[in-house]
């Protein structure tokens, strides 16, 4: 709808596998592992075996340096025709959201006629780097010609040297954790525990109810024994979740609101998504679920405090609106990123604040309230948990088949990233 | 086949010491490949019906040597006994003494094939008597058979004759390493119904074939061999078995549908997939099924029901889905057992739901031909699976071993083989058919 002149870039599908919590059923699978089996499950899906396809793109958030092909590398491994260019995209928690924008850009363009986007994460199988001065000793030694060189860099490593620096999620800026930062958000945009609770409580029972009515049984394919999200309980109440004790901004003292249950948990897990041009799909006889209409990143100064570091889509959805000529209420479905629930309610509630919107986003009024039966109807990663770079994909898929099973209307996507960046999109039902 | 018996009986000097130990030697049998040749060896037909030189011509268009008489050869791979004509048990004795005659000649891996007609309550006692002995003389000569040598017969209703495209098609299957684990089994011909393939070696092509359980097992055995003979296959099981279903679709360029069969609107989904994607649905293999062993008076009901829902209530639904839909054509394969047939101990809920399965064949027939579509069934017996694999080794080995007259289990592919069979146009005319796969064994398994 944004830009006649190009052609629609369709979503045809997806698949995803399971997520699982960190150090759990996919220990001892890596991110090229895993992202191989969730094309192998998309290729099973729709037919694609031995087909060239335009380009699959994905990423990983957590990836060793040796992965610097693992899109390429996964191909490779899977039924598609090895002649399928790939190529590995980096964007944090984005990662999924930008793989995909870009493909459906290039689709849009007539560029390629069909693609694959999505990402990989783990981090149980993360890389592990040696420590900063372990690591220039080690340099040193491999630039060393003579024995005595050799010998003398060597004789520079202290047992201190040899503890690994295992990647975090922390903000190499500020040295704040994910969490910590979104904490000083929480409390400035006034979210209470109670709500944030709630919020995690429907996550879990909407996706519960969606694998009950068997929702994600063309959306995803078991690995490694695992059928369903292993983070999910189905069981969860308000008052096990009230139980729980601060894990984030516990400096805050009594508004520390922000506990386990409430936040995304560290998680393995691969996505993907079929994208192609409406030639591509009629002529492979394939299902057209939806449109992916358009997309916008922001970034914020999270540095200097200017700003909360996970609040990005709040400002990349101003634009995106404006930019497609609607209002924040004229969608049908809202699937915003559960990075933690205050990020979801700190984000509606900035939309809804009129200083905000006015002084931050520049409007004349606030964007308004969402009417919140239309928030991550089937649960959102708060219950399936959050890979990072596996997000974008695991939602878009989602998304379009929601827009597909009702046959109309359109649906804004969020998600927010690592270095205060975000990605927001807009997916809209066929006509 | 990683049977280590077969193996150590069959080769070397263990081969010997079990020949002077007069140890059960399970023959290696004779499978089917698309470069080896469709017999062993010359045809000897006996016999002298109407169109029996029409035949034996067709024959000799299938690139076989074919004898009417004998012609003094050293080896044969197969024998035909025209026995349909024939009135009265005593004029038996000619053929049936030619027959004999020729069996010391049969190469391993040969081919005894009668035919001849049903035996009526209508018949006259004479030649009621002549036809069901027939049936017994078969049965018994297939016992009598060796180094993975087989015998069966096709059976010709009324209106139909040695050339029908099912008497060909039954003929060519038992002929061909295909019916490699058949044994002592009669294929009966009902109508004229059918087409040969124009290619033997894709008798599927351009068909859409949907297997249900295909993940692995017996169901991904048919899924490559549909896929082999030229069909375009959806595979289908439950969604947590899905890891294992991709790679099977991988394989042989499927797409997947993880359904439980179960659902509702199992059929709806499947002719949505089918025919949204392939463009039509012409081939149904019901293979998805269950076990829940328990003796009768230890069964609860969560054992009894899945079983039911799972074996026999869901195909119930599904056909009448497809009925309704009124899918040109439509041949619908189900996975019946010899549980069903003989009985099993412990598992009367799982032969209450294969013999529901052939009752369910064979009345709906009349419902599918009406639509020129067709159903059958096939019951295995010993299948050399994950699942049997489980049975403790000496009870398997006395399985698989000595009760059945080719003293070995069957394998997937001999289930998938007989499956694509009655799946083809050639097979229309055997509408109704309940196939054992079992080399002939005397019991359920």
């Amino acid at each position: 709808m944004s830009q006649p002149s190009v052609r629609n870039a369709v979503i045809i599908g997806g698949n995803r596998i399971p997520f699982a919590r960190s150090n759990t059923a996919y220990v001892n699978a890596s991110n090229q592992d895993m992202f191989t089996a969730a094309l192998e499950g998309l290729v099973a899906r729709f037919g694609l075996q031995g087909q060239r396809l335009g380009a699959v793109a994905g990423g990983a958030v957590l990836k060793h340096s040796k992965d610097f092909n693992l899109v390429r590398e996964s191909v490779l491994g899977s039924s598609l025709d090895p002649a399928t260019p790939a190529y590995d995209v980096q964007m944090a928690c984005a990662t999924g959201m930008e793989a995909i924008g870009s493909l459906a850009n290039k689709i849009k363009l007539g560029q390629i006629e069909s693609g694959i986007g999505g990402g990989v994460d783990t981090t149980s199988d993360a890389p592990i780097a040696v420590s900063e001065s372990l690591r220039g000793i080690l340099l040193e030694l491999s630039r060393a010609r003579s024995t005595k060189a050799k010998l003398a860099a060597l004789a520079k490593i202290r047992p201190s040297h040899l503890a690994p620096s295992a990647p975090g999620t922390g903000e190499p800026r500020t040295g704040l954790s994910m969490g910590d930062h979104q904490a000083l958000t929480t409390k400035a945009w006034n979210i209470t525990r109670e709500a944030q609770d709630e919020l995690a409580l429907a996550s879990h029972l909407n996706l519960a109810a969606a694998y009950d009515r068997g929702f994600f049984n063309d959306l995803l394919t078991p690995f490694k024994g695992l059928s369903r999200d292993n983070n999910l309980r189905a069981d969860s109440t308000l008052e096990k979740l009230a139980k729980l004790k601060p894990a984030f901004g516990k400096n805050l003292g009594e508004a520390a609101t922000m506990t386990a249950g409430n936040s995304t948990p560290l998680t393995d897990g691969a996505s993907t998504v079929l994208l192609g041009s409406e030639e591509f799909a009629a002529a492979h006889d394939l299902p057209m679920l939806a449109n992916f209409v358009d997309f916008e990143a922001a970034a914020v100064d999270f540095v200097h405090g200017a700003e909360g570091l996970l609040m990005a889509p709040a400002y990349a959805t101003a634009r995106l609106l404006e930019r497609n000529n609607l209002a924040l209420q004229d969608f049908d479905f809202y699937e915003i990123h559960e990075a933690f629930a205050g990020t979801v309610l700190a984000t509606l509630a900035a939309w809804e604040d009129e200083t905000f919107c006015r002084e931050k986003l520049g409007l004349d009024a606030p964007l308004g309230a969402i009417d919140r039966g239309k928030l991550n109807v089937n649960g959102s990663s708060l219950a399936a948990g959050h890979p990072f770079a596996a997000t974008g994909g695991r939602i878009i898929a989602s998304t379009a088949k929601m827009l597909a099973e009702k046959g109309s209307g359109r649906a804004l996507v969020s998600v927010c990233a690592a270095g205060g960046q975000g990605v927001v999109a807009i997916v809209e039902a066929r006509k | 086949m990683a049977d280590k018996y077969m193996e150590l009986v069959n080769t070397g000097m263990t081969k010997k010491l079990a020949k002077l130990l007069g140890l059960p030697r399970p023959p290696r049998l004779r499978r089917y490949g698309e470069t080896t040749p469709l017999l062993p060896g010359p045809v000897l037909v006996l016999g002298s019906s109407a169109r029996a030189q029409e035949l034996s011509d067709t024959l000799m268009g299938w690139d076989l040597d074919v004898r009417r008489h004998d012609a003094g050869d050293a080896k044969l791979g197969g024998l035909v006994l025209l026995l349909d004509e024939l009135t009265h048990p005593e004029q038996l004795s000619p053929l049936m003494l030619a027959a004999g005659a020729a069996l010391r000649k049969l190469v391993p891996g040969a081919r005894v094939v009668s035919i001849s007609r049903p035996a009526l309550d209508t018949d006259a006692p004479a030649l009621a008597a002549v036809r069901q002995g027939i049936d017994g003389a078969m049965r018994s000569l297939g016992r009598e058979m060796r180094g993975g040598a087989t015998a069966n017969g096709i059976v010709l209703t009324e209106g139909t004759d040695l050339l029908s495209p099912g008497t060909l098609g039954a003929l060519r299957f038992f002929f061909s390493g295909r019916s490699a684990y058949v044994d002592g089994q009669f294929l009966t011909v009902r109508s004229t119904d059918g087409e040969l393939p124009a290619d033997f070696h894709k008798p599927l092509a351009g068909k859409v074939a949907v297997v249900t359980g295909a993940a692995r097992g017996i169901g991904a055995s048919i899924a490559r061999t549909l896929a082999r003979d030229g069909a375009q296959l959806v595979v289908v099981d439950m969604p947590a078995a899905g890891e294992a279903l991709a790679a099977v679709a991988n394989q042989i360029g499927a797409t997947t549908l993880q359904l439980d069969v179960t659902a509702k609107d199992a059929a709806q989904q499947i002719m949505d997939h089918a025919i949204g994607r392939h463009g039509s649905l012409d081939i149904v293999v019901h293979n998805a099924g269950i076990t829940r062993d328990k003796l009768l008076a230890n069964m609860d009901a969560a054992r009894w029901d899945s079983v039911i829902a799972v074996n026999i209530a869901s195909q119930l639904r599904m056909n009448e889905a497809f009925l309704a839909a009124k899918l040109p054509g439509l041949r619908v394969v189900s996975l019946a057992s010899t549980s069903g047939i003989a009985g099993n101990r412990g598992q009367t809920n799982y032969a209450a739901s294969k013999g529901g399965v052939i009752g369910m064949v064979r009345s709906s027939a009349k419902l599918f031909a009406e639509q020129g579509g067709s159903i059958a069934a096939v019951a295995p017996g010993f299948i050399e699976t994950e699942m049997t694999a489980k049975i403790p080794l000496g009870t398997r080995t006395v399985a698989r071993m000595v009760l059945p007259s080719l003293m070995q289990g069957g394998l997937p592919q001999d289930v998938a083989e007989a499956i694509s069979f009655l799946s083809s146009d050639a097979a229309a005319g055997l509408n109704g058919q309940v196939l054992r796969v079992c080399g002939q064994s005397l019991v359920g398994a």
